[in-house]
């Protein structure tokens, strides 16, 4: 581990029972759900972690204890060292408080995990749809929605297909 | 097909004033079709008069699913994605999927392979400020830069489609190194093209930098500050218009950027003129970078000879069996990297670009997430454009840049 | 042009309405300004100095579909832009025409996905594909020559 990154790996780790992780030289940390805000407060405040560099979420499924990881990575102009948090979240319909008062871009990047993801954010301003229509049903980017396929056209089914397909008309 | 779907006013009402409500001040949709957005992005804007006092981008419009597409596919197959993803700035995207790959599987790639990348991405950020300088002046009337402009990115998109066979989508960088050597005409054009920048550059600059015309519409609009750009997690040029000399390249260095000279441009004045001046720099720093690389560039194999990640060069498959099956198995059922899951990052020509890549240890990445520039772009463009006329919103949005296969994905 | 050389000394040329029509329609066609991903930088690539559409009389781009005939379909169509682009298509006046430029507009590409429509045929009647990821400049130039040529065949009988 990067010596500039050891103080807040520490502080983290023991003020927020952080669990610490290395992977090819990246530090990830495990911290509870709802202690996420309070530690990403600090190591902003503490340790200059100034940018959230990258915000989204993974989906274990099947596996429901945790289902989704919230990931964040932090990213600090000073010592230009990133940081991962992970905050595991169970269940089906999750929700996590939001980062927008912590790091204000927050909000779109919430938003596009809520659209993709469904995972709600508690407090945020402007909960809305960000990439999909507002009407859409479902979330993509979860391992149980298909990833929706089009029938390919072979010379024995192609009339077939052909009738179903929809046309556009003048 | 499905029908469009409308916001009500009541749904938006916290984003716009009071005001907006009861009809005192207009309510104004632009876009997505509209010829200067750049794209498809729609803006819904909220009108004084000529002054815009909110404004609600509304993205997706090009939602294409590529990080759900990505999960289907094989690692070798998964980068054919990335091209299409920031389409100004493909070898970048490619680039940015491979050091994620690079860094999960252990690969190295040779310095001769780390060296033509370094060309490459430099010509590509060139062509991506080059079309930028070209629309972006012609939003603001400025006809004759974009045919210069246009004029010059053909002589860089000729050199893409010399080592790669495609002028746009390349997919050439490949994870462990590149898909093949550069041809031997490669030198001569990448030569000329050092040669003759420097003095187009200037040609551009003649045209617009001191245009009293230009200047009016450019300076002290469209402003930001440093602290407010932090936060809001802006990169890129539009950071360091605002005076904060931040560049990946030269803070998490990759590729070997460590051992060439180049300056970071910056401004103070953080407003679409700051902008255009520190994109222009970039480009003639570009040029320097891009000639150093040529200068001294290595000779030796380009892409690393793990055959359990890398396919073996094409003349050895019709000689050395075990070839043949690694290139089998490769091109079948692809290769399987560790768990875990790691991040890596570029400077693209708009700021940031970062990946975020987890493995399951099967043959198919696990999770694909792209942290893309243009997106915190976008997203400060309430605070950029308020209390501006609807004229110069055109111009803040061509200066900030924003590619909108970037933001949606 | 060739043309003065027929006329003689009366002035007048003979040919069918059909002729007359089928080439003034293909001589001012008016493509709108319609962009929407990667296809669409190599339509501004079309546009600029070193292939120059308007060798073809297609360099004035419309703004607004109340102006134009033509709609080049420059790149991917996701499900939200769908039906606002069905909606452009429908503020056309007649007579008009589609190009789909790009693998994506014509068939769906790349993405096999739950966000990119498989094909803008699906919404809207195209006359011309054009392939290519993204087509060449010279790729959709031949695809508009080849739209012209179509539209020069054109009979009364089948006038919509
Ligand atoms: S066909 Fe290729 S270049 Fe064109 S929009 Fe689709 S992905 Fe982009």
């Amino acid at each position: 581990m990067n010596e500039l990154l050891t103080p807040a790996v520490f502080a983290i780790q023991s003020r927020y029972n952080g669990q610490v992780s290395e992977f090819r030289d990246e530090v990830t940390l495990l911290v509870p759900a709802e202690k996420i805000i309070a530690a990403t407060t600090t190591l902003r405040d503490e340790f200059d972690f100034d940018m959230l560099s990258a915000e989204t979420a993974v989906d274990y499924c099947p596996q429901t204890t945790p289902r989704f990881h919230m990931v964040y990575i932090f990213y600090s102009t000073k010592t230009h060292q990133y940081i991962t948090f992970r905050a595991p979240l169970n269940g089906d319909n999750p929700s996590i408080a939001t980062m927008e008062t912590v790091y204000p871009n927050a909000n779109w990047r919430e938003r596009e995990i809520w659209d993709l993801m469904g995972i709600r954010f508690e407090g945020h301003s402007d909960l809305r749809r960000l990439l999909l229509p507002p009407n859409w049903e479902g979330h993509p980017l979860r391992k149980d929605y298909p990833l929706g396929y089009e029938e390919v056209q072979y010379t024995f089914n192609f009339d077939d297909i052909d009738l179903r397909k929809p046309k556009g008309v003048r | 097909m499905r029908e469009i779907q409308e916001f009500t006013l009541d749904e938006l009402k916290h984003l716009f004033t009071p005001q907006a409500i009861t009809g005192e001040t207009m309510v104004l949709n632009m876009g997505p079709q509209h010829p200067s957005t750049h794209g498809v992005l729609r803006l819904i804007l909220e009108l004084d008069g000529e002054i815009v006092l909110n404004c609600v981008p509304d993205i997706g419009y090009l939602h294409t699913g590529i990080e759900k597409n990505m999960e289907a596919k094989t690692y070798q197959k998964a980068e054919v994605l990335t091209d299409r993803m920031d389409y100004m700035y493909t070898m970048g995207n490619n680039l940015v999927y491979c050091l994620a790959v690079e860094k999960l599987t252990e690969l190295k790639s040779p310095a001769r392979a780390d060296a033509i990348r370094v060309i490459l991405l430099e010509l590509s950020r060139l062509q991506s400020h080059l079309l930028w300088i070209g629309t972006s002046a012609l939003d603001l009337g400025a006809m004759s830069v974009f045919l210069y402009a246009m004029r010059e990115r053909e002589m860089i998109l000729d050199i893409f489609e010399l080592v790669s066979g495609q002028r746009m989508m390349t997919t050439y960088i490949r994870p462990g190194g590149l898909w093949r050597d550069v041809p031997a005409e490669f030198n001569d054009a990448v030569k000329q093209i050092v040669d003759i920048f420097p003095k187009r550059i200037d040609t551009y600059e003649a045209l617009l930098t001191k245009n009293p015309l230009f200047m009016d519409r450019t300076k002290g609009i469209g402003k930001i500050d440093t602290k407010t750009a932090l936060a809001w997690d802006v990169t890129g040029p539009t950071l360091r218009a605002t005076g904060m000399a931040h560049d990946i390249r030269k803070a998490n260095p990759y590729c070997g950027y460590e051992q060439y000279d180049f300056e970071i441009p910056t401004q103070t004045t953080g407003d679409i003129y700051g902008r255009y001046k520190v994109r222009v720099e970039e480009m003639r720093q570009s040029v320097r970078i891009v000639e150093q690389a040529l200068n001294k560039l290595p000779f030796g194999p380009v892409r690393d000879n793990n055959p359990k990640f890398v396919p073996p060069p094409r003349s050895e498959i019709g000689v050395s069996m075990e070839a043949l099956i690694h290139h089998f198995k490769l091109w079948t059922e692809g290769f399987t990297p560790p768990v875990g899951s790691v991040y890596s990052t570029i400077e693209s020509p708009r700021g940031e670009m970062g990946l975020f890549l987890e493995s399951d240890g099967s043959p198919k990445p696990y999770r694909v997430h792209y942290r893309t520039p243009s997106v915190p772009l976008l997203q400060i463009m309430p605070i950029l454009s308020k209390g501006c006329f609807v004229a110069d919103l055109i111009g803040i949005i061509g200066s900030i840049d924003i590619v909108l296969g970037d933001t949606d994905r | 042009m060739g043309l003065e050389q027929k006329l003689g000394n009366t002035g007048v040329v003979t040919t069918t309405l059909e002729n007359a029509v089928n080439w003034s329609r293909t001589n001012s066609m008016w493509p709108m300004l319609f962009g929407l991903a990667c296809c669409a930088i190599e339509m501004m690539a079309a546009q600029a100095a070193n292939y120059d559409m308007s060798r073809f009389g297609m360099e004035l781009m419309r703004a607004s579909p109340r102006q134009s005939d033509l709609m080049i379909v420059a790149g991917r169509v996701s499900q939200k832009m769908a039906p606002v682009l069905r909606n452009l298509y429908d503020q056309m006046p007649d007579p008009k025409w589609v190009i789909a430029m790009g693998d994506c507009a014509a068939c769906g590409g790349v993405y096999n996905n739950y966000a990119v429509l498989q094909g803008v045929d699906e919404i809207v009647p195209v006359d011309i594909y054009v392939a290519g990821c993204p087509p060449r400049p010279e790729g959709l130039i031949n695809g508009v020559v080849a739209l012209h040529n179509k539209i020069k065949s054109e009979r009364f009988a089948k006038w919509k």
